[in-house]
């Protein structure tokens, strides 16, 4: 299973953000994280998240420091801030929404279901 | 295979692999570097899996995908990148970098005002600007020009050979100015005011291809120098107008008349300080914009060759003759200048090794409706002058409607040559560059020889 690209950008943003809620962090830890919560299926890459990250600062979301780490390496961590919290907040409240949506609609049409999904998890 | 000799492999090719980040321009340093921990991570994960360095290295940048995709989604983020800002005070990139153009603009800063001072000097002895035009006129290059001058040759570290030809050539152009007892309504007077600032001209492309003065690839770059400081100073003009534009209206408003502020100070201050700090634009942002030289070329190189064409059509169809005043010498001798700077102009932003197309021919057709008109026009002065006589004005025009006629004429045997792909491009520009002495050793005789010649007139 391939998730489609509007639905890996339209999800970027909340998800950095709540990656960045459970503590301090840098890109390429951010994106190993994204791998690990979604189980491999969500492909991102660099020119998705680098990108996000510095439009994420230029609003506020997230602010940036560098830190020296083996020799004359540095790495930039990026953190949320409380305006970045607030659209965490923001953001998760219109998915609940739209999961809660998309729940009941797959509910009421469940018999529809089966016949979709059984070919998808043979190929997966 | 060591470790050690694993580990350097490594190093070196995440160093080439920075290079090519690096010349990005929509990736900054910055970029570059949380790119390059990025794929520093990504390597050391593969190594901890049983990959060798290079093994590693190679998948991981695999992985990261092209560049050009990645330039293209940072460029997403940063459009701002691919407008190429000129940078007054240091930029955030390279701290070295940073203090050398912060230098710059300090000498530069000096300079200018140092200019605009100049022309305020003379009044300390009680020559002004309202009652003395007559000196002010033939001097107005020396004001700003040597300041030009000096900032170049500070910028180039100049050799004290060179100060000293520069410091006597501007000493010459004092003399030049001021030694011959001219009168503030004599002809003389006039034709050194135009001629000398050429000449001045000249002396700071001498201090701009400083210790290179032979090779025709720096006279180029002084003769694409000269073309951007024009377009800047036009510009700084502009503004310089809209702000005395300005200044004025609002203390009207509260019944200060501005006046003498503005044209005894504003003004001419201004203008020479623009006259280095245009300079300096051009040096400092050399890198950063597209020349605009060349393209207004190619967007006017048609429409005068229409023109001219047209010209010489309705000339042909009329019969008319050309009245050939002493406006219409000039005017036809400022003609020849625009169809030389068109023709600079292309030549300077060419590929010496593109074959010709059809700008070229355009180009050709150009310059010899140029010179059919001008030859028209020669023929008409020279009955005048054998019938009334010379004067300062017409010789001067004459001379240099001559310098431009033979530039123009072997210009564009080069022209054709090239189209018919006989000669290659490199002997026009080389043609031009090497004719840059003769516009210097022509305003130098005028400025110096003419007066004495011509009895003072």
């Amino acid at each position: 299973m391939r998730i489609t690209k509007d639905l890996v950008a339209a999800s970027a943003t909340p998800l950095v953000l709540g990656i960045l809620a459970e503590g301090e962090n840098y890109g390429y830890a951010i994106l190993r994280r994204i791998n690990e919560l979604s189980g491999g299926e969500l492909d991102w890459t660099e020119g998705l998240l680098y990108p996000l990250l510095h439009r994420l600062e230029r609003l506020g979301y997230v602010e940036s420091r560098w830190q020296s780490v083996t020799g004359e390496r540095r790495r930039k961590y990026y953190r949320i801030t409380t305006k970045g919290l607030a659209e965490l907040a923001e953001q998760r409240r219109q998915w609940d929404t739209v999961v809660d949506a998309l729940k009941e609609v797959w509910h009421s049409a469940g018999d529809l279901r089966p016949l979709k999904a059984v070919p998808a998890e043979g190929q997966a | 295979m060591t470790d050690r000799d694993d580990q350097n492999g490594l190093e070196a090719q995440i160093a080439q692999w920075r290079r090519y980040v690096q010349r990005r321009r929509e990736l900054k340093q910055s970029d570059a570097e949380e790119l390059e921990d990025h794929l520093r991570g990504s390597v050391d994960e593969l190594i901890a899996v049983g990959l060798r360095a290079d093994e590693a290295f190679l998948v991981a940048v695999k992985r990261m995908g092209s560049l050009d995709e990645l330039s293209r989604e940072f460029a997403r983020e940063h459009s701002e990148r691919l407008w190429k800002q000129l940078v007054l005070t240091g930029d955030s990139d390279g701290r070295v970098a940073g203090t050398r153009s912060r230098r710059e603009l300090l000498v530069m800063v000096l300079c200018a005002v140092g200019a605009a001072a100049s022309i305020k000097v003379p009044e300390l002895f009680g020559v002004t600007l309202e009652e003395d035009p007559g000196f002010y006129g033939p001097n107005l290059g020396l004001f700003a020009l040597p300041w030009l001058a000096a900032f170049l040759a500070w910028r180039r570290q100049a050799r004290p050979a060179l100060i000293g030809v520069l410091v006597a050539l501007f000493a010459l152009g004092a003399v030049g100015a001021n030694a011959y007892p001219l009168e503030e309504d004599s002809q003389s007077l006039v034709v050194t005011s135009i001629h000398l600032p050429i000449a001045l001209w000249l002396v700071v492309g001498l201090a701009y291809v400083a210790d290179d003065w032979r090779s025709s690839r720096r006279r180029m770059d002084f003769i694409r120098f000269t073309g951007e400081w024009f377009i800047y100073l036009v510009l700084i003009a502009l503004g310089g107008g809209v702000l005395s534009g300005f200044m004025f209206g609002t203390f009207e408003a509260i019944g200060i008349s501005p006046d003498t502020f503005i044209s005894q100070w504003l003004l001419p201050c201004g203008a020479m300080g623009a006259v280095v700090v245009a300079g300096w634009l051009v040096e400092a942002k050399q890198s950063v914009v597209e020349n605009i030289a060349p393209v207004l070329t190619r967007l006017f190189t048609p429409l005068f060759t229409a023109v001219l064409v047209a010209f010489l059509i309705a000339v042909g169809r009329s019969g008319n003759g050309i009245n050939v005043e002493r406006e219409a010498l000039i005017l036809f001798d400022l003609l020849l200048v625009v169809v030389l700077g068109l023709l600079l102009y292309s030549i300077s932003a060419r590929d010496p090794l593109a074959p010709p197309g059809l700008f070229d021919k355009l180009q050709l057709a150009l310059v010899v409706s140029a010179l059919l008109i001008d030859v028209l026009v020669l023929l008409e002065i020279t009955g005048r002058i054998t019938e009334y006589g010379t004067t300062p004005n017409k010789t001067a025009a004459l001379g240099e409607n001559v310098i431009l006629l033979a530039n123009l004429a072997w210009s564009a045997w080069l022209v054709l040559g090239f189209v018919r792909r006989r000669t290659p491009f490199a002997a026009l520009e080389r043609w031009q560059t090497g004719y840059l002495p003769v516009y210097a050793a022509w305003a130098w005789i005028v400025v110096l020889v003419f007066p004495p010649l011509f009895n003072y007139m």
